[in-house]
């Protein structure tokens, strides 16, 4: 008798379901997925140096870097702009994971060419992963004739390799960190002092003022810097405004080069004695391709 | 006595019959939004949203993920979800209301009122949408179109791109329910 009534209790109620409960069943019925962390920086680049990020497939980035003299040379130097070191690039995205680049930088008329892969993506939900991985490598070729003419260089020995490992991780919407630790070679060096394989690491890492607008900070400190020259360790702060397609980064850093190889071991200014240099960086992206089609047919196919 | 609770029981039964057979679900419902502008035509598609209709009230609720939207250009779909939606302080979209007039809706194809509260970027506004349904006795599907304010649900376009951007975006929808059986 009791579960007669209890019978027609449930029934009863159950008539009357609320808006909140459906809710509850589209709750269970979310099919459980990985999503993957996005924008950890907003720029492939954190200062100076590569960010995790890299532009999507089709994605062809132009991107001009300036770095002026030390800000410290004064009013007759008009504050270092006197002086600038450019670095123009092509970047572009094959895949959404893989992005390579070539650039030329003014300092030491140098060519470089990069390739960055994303191995690991931060996620949540299911079989969620903590950090961002990525591979960089790139090499570089320095053209300028410093050189004797008796004694002229093999193309091989003007060569310098770097890699890194690119470790990041986005705390929250506002934070990120980023671990870099970096090996650079160089096929030639000036004195015997020098070592041909030099070996850093690095940090670096973002604060979100606004949606657009973030503060960032960069270091890499040299275990075994170079002898030839007063090596110091590469600091930048700086700020990144975002706005459509481009991507503004104003810095100041002891830094006046815009490649690895150079900013990591050939910084010679000390940043806290005034040798600053103002410096920005500039890039315009165009869509090649349109790849959304794709991405739809790919979620179908998942779901089935 | 006995005889009592079985017409209860039976009358129970019934009702629960007679407001049709429950639950209707979609999982993969269809969204769209599409901005026309002089500039630009910006259209985003979303293939995974979900929706229940109990037509024992005529209620619906739907929720849709913000992430799940679909841009031709991939700039564009970080943007929208880092600095206009801020999907991860607002993951999903939700809406529920009331198809008006439920219970006097045939199988035949019609036009329905649905009355209910949208909730975008984390502000709540309440609609009326106009939506064909088509319903039988395995699957309910309506289909409809209506306009958005941007500026209602506190999303700010900057002023470089307000002219890449309309104020008034048009969201289309499809959804099909089947019978939801658990």
């Amino acid at each position: 008798m009791k579960n007669f009534l209890i019978v027609f209790a449930v029934l009863a109620i159950g008539l009357q379901t609320k808006a909140q409960d459906l809710f509850d069943i589209l709750e269970n019925e979310t099919p459980q997925t990985k999503s993957y962390t996005t924008s950890t920086f907003k720029g492939t680049r954190i200062l100076n140096g590569h960010s995790i990020e890299n532009r999507k497939k089709g994605i062809l980035e132009f991107v001009i870097s300036h770095r002026f003299g030390r800000v410290n040379l004064g009013a007759e130097e008009l504050y270092g702009l006197d002086q600038s070191n450019i670095r123009f690039a092509f970047e572009y995205g094959i895949i959404d994971d893989i992005m390579i680049g070539v650039g030329r930088s003014s300092f030491d008329k140098t060519y470089d060419a990069f390739l960055k892969y994303k191995v690991l993506k931060q996620s949540e939900g299911k079989n969620s992963f903590p950090f961002t991985v990525s591979l960089f490598g790139s090499v570089a070729h320095k053209t300028l004739k410093d050189f004797d003419p008796e004694d002229e260089p093999s193309f091989s020995e003007r060569l310098f390799y770097t890699s890194q490992l690119l470790i990041a991780r986005k705390f929250s919407s506002g934070v990120s960190i980023q671990i870099m630790p970096s090996y650079i070679h160089r096929n030639s060096v000036k004195i015997a002092e020098d070592s041909n394989d030099i070996f850093a690491i690095g940090i670096g890492g973002r604060v979100k003022l606004t949606k657009r607008i973030s503060v960032n900070g960069e270091y890499h400190y040299t275990i075994n810097p170079l002898e030839s020259i007063d090596a110091s360790n590469s600091l930048a702060f700086g700020i990144d405004i975002e706005t459509g397609g481009h991507v503004f980064q104003i810095i100041l850093s002891n830094s006046i080069t815009m490649i690895e190889k150079s900013f990591i071991t050939e910084s010679t200014d000390d940043f806290f004695e005034g040798d600053v240099h103002l410096g920005f960086n500039i890039s315009r992206a165009f869509q090649f391709g349109k790849h959304k089609k794709k991405k739809l047919q790919k979620m179908k196919e998942s779901e089935q | 006595m006995k005889s009592l609770y079985i017409t209860l029981l039976c009358s129970a039964l019934c009702s629960t019959l007679s407001y049709g057979q429950g639950k209707f679900l979609t999982k993969q419902g269809y969204t769209s939004f599409f901005s026309s502008s002089p500039i630009e035509d910006i259209k985003a598609d979303n293939n995974q949203v979900l929706s229940i209709i109990d037509t024992s009230t005529g209620t619906i609720a739907i929720s849709i993920l913000m992430k799940s939207f679909m841009f031709e250009k991939s700039l564009m779909q970080e943007h929208f979800n880092e600095n206009y939606v801020e999907s991860d302080t607002y993951p999903k979209a939700t809406f529920k209301g009331q198809i008006l007039n439920f219970e006097t809706l045939d199988q035949n194809k019609q036009t329905t009122t649905i009355k209910g509260a949208i909730t975008i970027h984390g502000v709540t506004k309440n609609i009326e949408i106009k939506a064909m349904m088509l319903q039988s006795e395995k699957s309910i599907a309506l289909k409809g179109k209506f306009p958005i304010k941007v500026a209602d649900f506190d999303i700010k376009i900057p002023s470089v791109v307000i002219n890449n951007i309309a104020e008034i975006v048009e969201v289309s929808f499809e959804l099909d329910h089947q019978l939801y059986t658990k």
